[in-house]
């Protein structure tokens, strides 16, 4: 069980996305994939959660394209990892209506500023199985 | 599942509050108690014969403590379940659970917004997520764009079905006097709108106003005491998913696949049933899901469901009579107006929009992002027995 006065489960994602590294976590008693980090396993309750860091590979599961006033659209999809769990991000180097599902993409940690901590995003793997 | 009982407690009174546009520094509650003042003067009961109150708003977070020290009601049951548009099928649910145990016997439900007056950042302020906040969703828009991203990739949904939806509900509100649009809407409207979040342009979308409403509920007996006809709740049935939507497990199927089957089991009635739907439009697409989960369609044909005015005026289901929350009224919190509609076409006081012989009316709501969904079905005295 990991000791929330040490530090938290997002805390330790940060940890990670610092590293250029895309964390996520498996159950140890029931082996399914855990996102976002928790430090309960979501149904099986469980508090053994494993870290593990992700290949980086994954899926467009869902996309849309956000047109904010004044600024370029922007990309917010949905992304499936080969490991067997889903998150929010971006796919960037491609035109925003150019995303689609099905794609294979490949992750890349945005750097940040001042406010915002690095964060992972993603770009077109081609050729990636 | 649900251990409700089929017809033992009655809408007796329903009411808006002024709608649309309020005067500056109107607040929430003050929507609320004029609803509820109206409400009352429905049923002919008195602000004194309430004994419960259910309420929810976004502009505080304490709105029962709230209502009840602004009306000075010292209520025997409380309730502020908040899970978006469709608290107030749940506060139903939980007034009929009280009503039937004896823990009250005259249930007020109200909501108040002022998102139009304040601004919708200011009503309803967006929850930090480490997660998704980074990726800037416009939402709730994105999100329900997301799942309309993926019904179009595995049904082959189109722009032009999404469109329909919001056509049809613009020709309905051309016969609602109080709805804030008034001017008719093309497809072509809609799809050449300014863009928000594709595939959504802002016509997909629900407006931003100001708004409320209040509804009384009593046991059937006393219901059969008051001035207008009963609108009885045959049927109810809530459910929750997630609460984000990286973590809706199918975006295609929300979990009114379970609520509607609870409230059609209660009610020993089918969509067939049903003379009139009311289904929480916050976007186009949430209404071809509702048609698809709620069982008025297979999973999937939705959008060819509401093709070719199939649901405006005219067409084989009257769904959202009101003009919905993409052309009657949408305050932030929808769900209590999308019930005041069906009980409204139970009692036959819609006017022009009236669907003939109304004794069925589906009501259902939907929170955060097709969070929570919750279905009621209410039915004229016809469909109770005695």
């Amino acid at each position: 069980m990991q000791d929330l006065k040490k530090n938290s489960p997002f805390g330790i994602y940060l940890e990670h996305c610092r590293k250029g590294e895309l964390a996520y976590q498996v159950c140890a008693d029931d082996g399914k994939p855990v996102f976002f980090p928790r430090v309960v396993a979501p149904g099986s309750g469980s508090p053994n959660l494993e870290w593990r860091v992700s290949q980086g590979l994954g899926t467009v599961h869902a996309t849309t394209v956000v047109h904010y006033r004044n600024e370029p659209p922007l990309n917010v999809a949905l992304i499936d990892l080969d490991e067997g769990f889903r998150m929010m991000s971006r796919v960037e180097d491609i035109d925003p209506m150019q995303v689609k599902i099905g794609m294979r993409v490949r992750v890349r940690m945005h750097p940040g500023d001042e406010k915002q901590p690095p964060y992972p995003v993603f770009v077109p793997a081609e050729g990636a199985r | 599942m649900s251990g409700l009982r089929r017809g033992s407690v009655a809408v007796v009174g329903v009411a808006e509050s002024d709608l649309g546009q309020v005067a500056p520094e109107t607040t929430p509650t003050d929507l609320m108690a004029q609803a509820t003042h109206r409400a009352l003067a429905d049923c002919g009961l008195r602000l004194s014969d309430i004994d419960a109150v259910l309420c929810a708003h976004t502009q505080s977070r304490m709105s029962a403590l709230q209502l009840c020290e602004y009306l000075r009601i010292k209520p025997k049951y409380f309730d502020s379940t908040q899970i978006g548009g469709s608290s107030f099928m749940s506060h139903l649910a939980h007034a009929h659970a009280a009503i039937e145990h004896g823990l009250c016997e005259a249930a007020l439900i109200a909501y108040g917004s002022t998102q139009r007056s304040v601004s919708r950042a200011a009503a309803s302020p967006r929850e930090f997520n480490p997660y998704e906040s980074p990726y800037r969703p416009m939402l709730p828009a994105s999100a329900y764009a997301l799942a309309a991203s993926r019904h179009m990739h595995q049904y082959g949904t189109t722009r032009e079905q999404l469109a329909e939806v919001a056509v049809a509900a613009r020709q309905w509100a051309l016969m609602n006097p109080v709805a804030w649009e008034k001017e008719p809407l093309t497809m072509e409207g809609v799809l050449n709108a300014r863009m928000v979040s594709y595939p959504f342009t802002v016509r997909d979308c629900c407006l931003v106003t100001d708004g409320g409403g209040a509804m009384i509920v009593t046991s059937a007996a006393r219901a059969k005491t008051l001035k207008k006809k009963p609108a009885y709740v045959l049927g109810i049935g809530e459910a929750i998913g997630h609460a984000t939507i990286s973590n809706m497990p199918d975006l295609t199927a929300t979990v009114a696949a379970e609520s509607g089957p609870k409230a059609f089991r209660m009610a020993g009635l089918k969509p067939s049933d049903m003379d009139t739907v009311s289904l929480y439009d916050a976007f186009t697409i949430t209404p071809i899901l509702f048609l698809e989960d709620l069982g008025f369609c297979p999973k999937g044909e939705g959008g060819r469901f509401v093709s070719n005015g199939a649901i405006a005026p005219g067409g084989k289901l009257a769904v959202n009579t009101s003009g919905g929350g993409l052309s009657y009224c949408h305050p932030g919190m929808y769900g209590l107006l999308v019930m005041i509609e069906a009980v409204r076409q139970v009692r036959g006081e819609c006017g022009a929009r009236q669907v003939k012989d109304c004794d069925v009316a589906l009501a259902h709501g939907n929170g955060g992002v097709l969070s929570s969904q919750c279905t009621v079905i209410f039915g004229g005295p016809s469909t109770v027995q005695g």
